[in-house]
């Protein structure tokens, strides 16, 4: 496996947590199944003779000949050091590494060493070949095996007649579907996808107010089927919700069927493969069901937020196994949600929005704005009861069709906002109790105001969905704004 | 070697909160109600008040003293604060649902 010319790594790698010290002097990496190894293994004779030298073999501690060598087969210094490719020379000062360099390149290894002359009669440079600690088969057993005394967590032994996707529902684990068994290899897996330190605290999570780690996340996003560059999308989500602003306790306790919806933008979306497109509220993208589901999973998992105990849902909806998603920024007429919400532009960000399953706006006909926005005026009017006001929040997802229809007209999202709030100003005669035959309703002291349907920065737009359908969608919210839960805004840090 | 050999363990990490939760004896009920002091908790949900102010009628007319306590929303856990206040001065506590 080529692995490039040598390079000088700059700045210096930092070893793994626990990594055996390097010997002062220079330090080699190889084995005898490289041929460049085999072609530098006079070169690293000459320097043995000239300098204080470790040659650490990682297939045959016979190799290089001629040569004092530490038997690394076990690739414990190897795996610690990140050693990529080999041969792979190090200089180290007072402990730590101060120069790498990897392959051969006669350039590098003078200016690491030192020494002039190196090699003579050899080529220039010769690329080396992967080292055996990133073999991809080696590579997780060897996170296992040297990484695991990181983990904090409490072992479980599964019985040896259990299957492991049974014994995880037995043990009360999962949403209700198969969960992916964390063994110490997925998760030290996972916890790559992640520069924070496995202990770092996230959040103190509801109802039970734990204390969330990295790792406690790090397996619940295994046992969701997250990637490892899921995880800092996880991370994030989980920060957010577990907030006052966000309230993901009455989230969770309420008799609604509302759940934590996460909105994904910048450029990660891109990056991890997010679906912002066809089917965007629905099945068949890894990255939205596994990062919805793994937030799900730690309320459940670590905060003991389990449903028909914390959760009181009457009807709970869908989207309370996953309900997570990314804006089409590209095609939208708007800046994104999270920049409208404060977030720097370009940041990557989630927000959370307290919010039921998406119901559909159908408008096939509107092609000025002003019809268009009385069609969601209309449906907007009706969410959770058309006489109750001031009391829900809504996400209203717009449809790049509909999306079109303003863009054409130039209308900005403060336009669209402004005038559905004009058209969703309602009279109180409607909405007291007992108007139109219904108990429902307000007191009879509003009878003579006019209210808003929503609070103010109550409706939240969001512009994403599939290429055709002159359609929309409304994502009722829960009790909204301080007295309830208000959406938040966190920037994904990786 | 053996980093390529072995058998992978069926050892999986428990992804709880690994709390024991500590459980606690209920205080004895009040053997009778006169001259106790009960705190009524509003969690500001609708129509609690109508509720805890026909109890607080019934409480008084057992002898009973009434104090009237009220969470900021019903969608939050009562704060710290006002759980202390109630566990200070009353004896016992009524939490009222609503709607």
């Amino acid at each position: 496996m080529a692995s490039g010319a040598a390079r000088l790594a700059d700045p210096p790698v930092s070893p793994r947590p626990g990594a055996p010290p390097l010997p002062v002097g220079l330090v080699a990496f190889v084995k005898r199944e490289c041929p460049t190894c085999v072609f530098v293994e006079p070169v690293l004779r000459e320097l043995a003779a000239r300098t204080p030298l470790t040659v650490y073999s990682q297939d045959d501690p016979g190799f290089p000949a001629g040569v004092a060598v530490a038997d690394d087969r076990e690739l414990c210094v190897s795996w610690h050091h990140r050693i990529e490719a080999v041969p792979t020379l190090i200089r180290v000062e007072g402990g730590a590494e101060v120069a790498r360099a990897v392959g051969w390149h006669r350039g590098d290894w003078e200016q690491l060493t030192g020494l002039s002359g190196l090699g003579p009669g050899l080529p220039e440079l010769r690329p080396g070949c992967g080292s055996r600690s990133e073999d991809p088969d080696l590579a997780p057993k060897l996170a296992a095996r040297f990484g695991a005394a990181r983990l904090r967590s409490r072992r479980v032994a599964l019985g040896p007649a259990e299957d492991e996707i049974e014994a995880l529902f037995a043990r009360g684990w999962s949403d209700g579907l198969p969960v992916v068994p964390p063994t110490e290899e997925r998760v030290l897996a996972m916890l790559e996808g992640t520069t924070r330190d496995p202990q770092e605290i996230v959040a103190v999570v509801p109802p039970d107010l734990v204390h969330c780690s990295v790792e406690k996340l790090a397996i619940n996003a295994v046992l969701a089927g997250c990637r490892p560059e899921f995880l800092p999308v996880v991370i994030a989500a989980v920060e957010a919700v577990c907030t006052d602003a966000f309230n993901m306790h009455g989230v969770l306790a309420t008799t609604m069927p509302a759940g934590p919806v996460v909105i994904v933008n910048g450029p990660i979306r891109r990056a991890i493969g997010m679906g912002s497109g066809r089917n965007v509220f629905g099945q068949g993208n890894r990255a939205n069901l596994a990062i919805g589901r793994a937030l799900q999973l730690v309320v459940r998992n670590v905060g003991g937020g389990r449903p028909g105990e914390i959760d009181r849902a009457t009807f709970g909806n869908p989207g309370k196994l996953a309900f997570c998603f990314a804006e089409d920024e590209e095609g939208s007429p708007w800046e994104p949600l999270a920049q409208a919400l404060g977030a720097a532009p370009g940041a990557n960000s989630v927000t959370v929005f307290a919010g039921e399953g998406p119901r559909c706006i159908v408008d096939q006909v509107s092609r000025d704005p002003e019809s268009l926005a009385r069609s969601f005026a209309g449906c907007l009017r009706a969410l959770h009861h058309p006489k109750l006001v001031l009391a829900f929040d809504c996400l209203l997802a717009v449809g790049p069709e509909h999306a079109r229809v303003f863009r054409e007209a130039g209308w900005s999202r403060k336009q669209l906002l402004d005038r559905l709030g004009a058209l969703l100003q309602i009279p109180g005669e409607e909405l007291v109790r007992g108007a139109g035959g219904i108990a429902e309703g307000l007191p009879e002291s509003v009878r003579g105001a006019t209210l808003p349907k929503f609070r103010p920065g109550g409706l939240l737009l969001v512009h994403c969905g599939g290429e055709a359908g002159l359609f929309s969608a409304m994502i009722g919210g829960w009790a909204g704004g301080a007295l309830g839960s208000q959406p938040v805004v966190r920037e994904i840090r990786p | 070697m053996s980093a390529t050999n072995e058998t992978p363990a069926r050892v999986v990490l428990d992804p709880t909160g690994e709390r024991s939760p500590a459980t606690r004896a209920r205080l004895p009920r009040l053997a009778s109600l006169a001259g106790r002091r009960i705190g009524l908790l509003d969690i500001s949900k609708a129509r609690g008040d109508v509720f805890l102010d026909r109890v607080e009628s019934l409480l008084r007319a057992r002898g009973a003293e009434v104090l009237r306590f009220r969470k900021p929303t019903f969608t939050k856990p009562a704060p710290v604060d006002l759980r202390q206040e109630i566990a200070t001065r009353c004896e016992a506590v009524v939490e009222a649902l609503a709607d």
